[in-house]
């Protein structure tokens, strides 16, 4: 393997500007995962406008830091508050919760930044290795392997999420409905435009995400009651004693594993792989039972599970051009906006921005690692900042950042719609993640399944005799599929559930 | 809000039948308390709504899908060797037709839909607000509607007092004018 690209990539992280960009990311990225209400979802999409102004690799260095950033300042908010803030540090709760309320806070703050340091770089050790590796196997893929694989990620993201899974299938679909609004690049023909300019030109990327991600979970949290004051647990020494750490190793040595394999997977990586690796050291335990009264290996395993799926994430989205979930879907998108297609090629014909990136993660949770032992009581004191003040400061950021990309009223206009649209979606359950998702990959859909049309001459069934996008639709068959063989397969579990609910 | 019962050990939990694999006992225990702990958290969010929120958000669908239907076949469809610029969007229209109608259909217990409550006017609220300074932007300048904006999200949407609101308003918006205006020097539209 050559590693001068990977060097060279080394040089570009180490340019004082992405340097900055880097340190930027991280600190909003643990910034917005301390505060609550935004996700680091909704953050990217709001920034979307800054990355028009700076170069390919800065833009994704600070969006991946805001990225891989969000998931250690969640669990501060975990530890001290009880509220996780993200999904991903649900199970975080209820160990580091037990230990701050035994005024062991600092410890479990301290082995969640050392987990998810050690997670996260294990991580980008196996992203340096198995991306290439990835990349060269996909380079020879054609239009149809392209089109197969564009729906197997959509169907992919939208049934593993949360929710309701037709719900989330439908959303996709109407996300690459949208995508198809504008000018046929194929017969020029003009779809769905309903005579209107603006609407000729497609509809942008900025204000979909902007609006789906951003403004849609401000106007749906200006409904959440704020009148649970919390005062959070005082935070004491954050250096973790000799004998947590030892307690700890192992747990972070097997959610690092955990954490890089479930992550590299679409859909809830992050999620998954943390409720695995809690169920994967309770089981393993020989006490048991101190789970949920202040374990440290409770912290220690998903803390590492969730940033080393974070990491990896990244794989299927700079190796295949496929997101592998929301956020990714918003880089990806960050991606295209500055010409570059993630795939690939990415590897051969962008080794800067490749390697650039890959590399920042190292500097990235080094920073974080910096920063999150001694500087948690700054994030603690951040955490009384009220909702009520954020909310308005990010609707304004959000909606004259939107102007600011073209200078054209219509953007803002366009970010409102899809605000009420994504609220709206939220309302009746609906996820807005698949739509932004299969947005962003539904014109490379058409374009490779009909480019593939033409090479088959017409007939669909080739699709199939290919050998890999056949497999690839093979694939999509039984994801389509799986909730039905699911429910054959699991029949006995409803059935339990109701027992113990009302035992 | 009762401390005790997410922290205890998804162990303690009154154990279901035997099962013959206690792998997944486990990490079904685990979801369950997951789960739990998650509901406890949207309790802070509306009481779900009933079959027809669900009906109905199923039928919007369905006339999303058939409105996609009628636009792309209008479009042209062509043929498999020659598709037309309607192929496609024809081809998930019909997906999603068929999926709403599946949803109209299985989905009216479902219980993942929120009631629309008198807190749901704050949004509108703010929703007005919103409108209100993408209309004025272009013809007063940012500074007076961004400065309406926050008051109002401020005073009224976030119930802060008086004195707040106009203080912390003011030194956004002058912050906004240093970030965007002399800073940054982005073209926004300004009355200064």
């Amino acid at each position: 393997m050559d590693i001068s690209p990977i060097l060279e990539g080394f040089g570009v992280v180490l340019e004082p500007a992405n340097l900055l960009y880097c340190f930027v990311g991280v600190i909003i990225g643990m910034l917005i995962g301390v505060l609550p209400g935004l996700g680091p979802g909704a953050t990217i999409a709001i920034l979307l406008p800054i990355t028009y102004g700076i170069g390919p690799v800065s833009a994704i260095i600070m969006l991946a830091g805001i990225f891989y950033g969000a998931q250690y300042g969640g669990t501060i908010t975990s530890v001290l508050l009880r509220l996780p803030g993200e999904a991903s540090s649900v199970v975080t709760v209820f160990d580091g919760f037990a230990l701050a309320k035994q005024g062991k806070a600092g410890t479990a703050l301290g082995i969640a930044a050392i987990g998810s340091f050690i997670g996260g770089t294990v991580s980008i050790l196996g992203l340096t290795l198995v991306a290439p590796v990835v990349a060269g196997f996909a380079v020879d893929f054609g239009p149809p392997e392209y089109a197969a694989l564009g729906i197997l990620g959509v169907l992919l993201i939208s049934s593993i999420g949360n929710g309701n899974k037709l719900k989330a299938i439908i959303a996709a679909c109407v996300g690459l409905l949208i995508a198809t609004v504008g000018r046929d690049t194929f017969t020029g023909a003009e779809r769905f435009t309903f005579g209107s300019l603006n609407l000729a030109e497609g509809i942008d990327f900025i204000p979909i995400a902007m609006g789906l991600f951003g403004l849609s979970e401000i106007l749906y949290n200006l409904e959440e009651r704020h009148n649970q004051v919390h005062s959070p647990a005082k935070v004491g020494n954050v250096w973790p004693s000799r004998k947590d750490l030892g307690q700890a190793k192992g747990a972070i040595g097997r959610g690092s594993l955990i954490g890089f394999v479930l992550g590299v997977l679409p859909g809830g990586g992050a999620v998954l792989s943390s409720l695995a690796a809690y169920a994967l050291e309770k089981r393993r335990a020989k006490q048991p039972e101190r789970f949920g009264r202040g374990a440290v290996e409770g912290v220690a395993a998903p803390e590492t599970a969730n940033n080393a799926a974070a990491t990896s994430s990244f794989i299927p989205l700079l190796t295949l051009g496929i997101p592998a979930n929301a956020t990714m879907a918003l880089i990806f998108g960050a991606l295209l906006i500055q010409g570059i297609q993630p795939g690939p090629q990415l590897v051969t014909e962008h080794p800067d921005v490749f390697w650039g990136v890959v590399n920042s993660m190292y500097i990235g949770n080094i920073l974080l690692l910096i920063m999150s032992i001694p500087m948690v009581g700054v994030f603690v004191r951040i955490l009384r900042v009220r909702p009520a003040i954020m909310a308005p400061i990010t609707v304004l950021i959000t909606l004259l950042g939107a102007y600011t990309v073209r200078n054209q009223v219509y953007d803002i206009f366009l970010v409102i719609v899809f605000g009420v649209l994504g609220y709206l979606m939220k309302k009746f359950g609906f996820e807005p993640g698949p739509l932004v998702l299969a947005f962003v990959l539904g014109s490379m859909i058409e374009s490779s399944a009909r480019q593939s049309l033409l090479i088959f001459g017409g007939d669909p069934a080739g699709f199939l005799t290919r050998p890999i996008s056949g497999t690839i639709f093979a694939l999509v068959l039984l994801v389509a599929l799986w909730p039905l063989i699911g429910r054959f397969v699991r029949r006995k579990t409803p059935a339990r559930v109701e027992e113990k609910i009302s035992s | 809000m009762s401390m005790s019962d997410p922290t205890r050990p998804p162990g303690a939990e009154p154990a279901g039948p035997p099962d013959d694999d206690p792998r997944r006992a486990d990490a079904d225990l685990l979801q369950a308390e997951a789960d739990r702990l998650q509901a406890e958290l949207e309790e802070a969010r509306p009481p779900h709504a009933g079959p027809l929120s669900q009906l109905s958000a199923a039928v919007v669908a369905l006339a999303v899908g058939v409105a996609g239907a009628v636009g792309s076949y209008a479009l042209g469809l062509g043929r498999l060797t020659q598709p037309g610029p309607g192929l496609w969007p024809f081809a998930i229209s019909v997906v999603i037709i068929v999926l709403s109608a599946v949803l109209v259909v299985t989905g009216r217990r479902l219980q993942d839909t929120e009631r629309f409550s008198r807190s749901s006017l704050l949004t509108a609220a703010g929703l007005v607000t919103l409108v209100a300074l993408a209309a004025l932007l272009p013809v007063i300048g940012f500074e007076i509607p961004s400065l309406l904006l926050m008051f109002v999200w401020l005073r009224w949407l976030g119930k802060e007092s008086w004195r707040s609101s106009i203080v912390i308003s003011i030194g956004a918006v002058a912050a906004f004018y240093v970030l965007f205006v002399l800073l940054l020097q982005i073209p926004l539209p300004r009355l200064i």
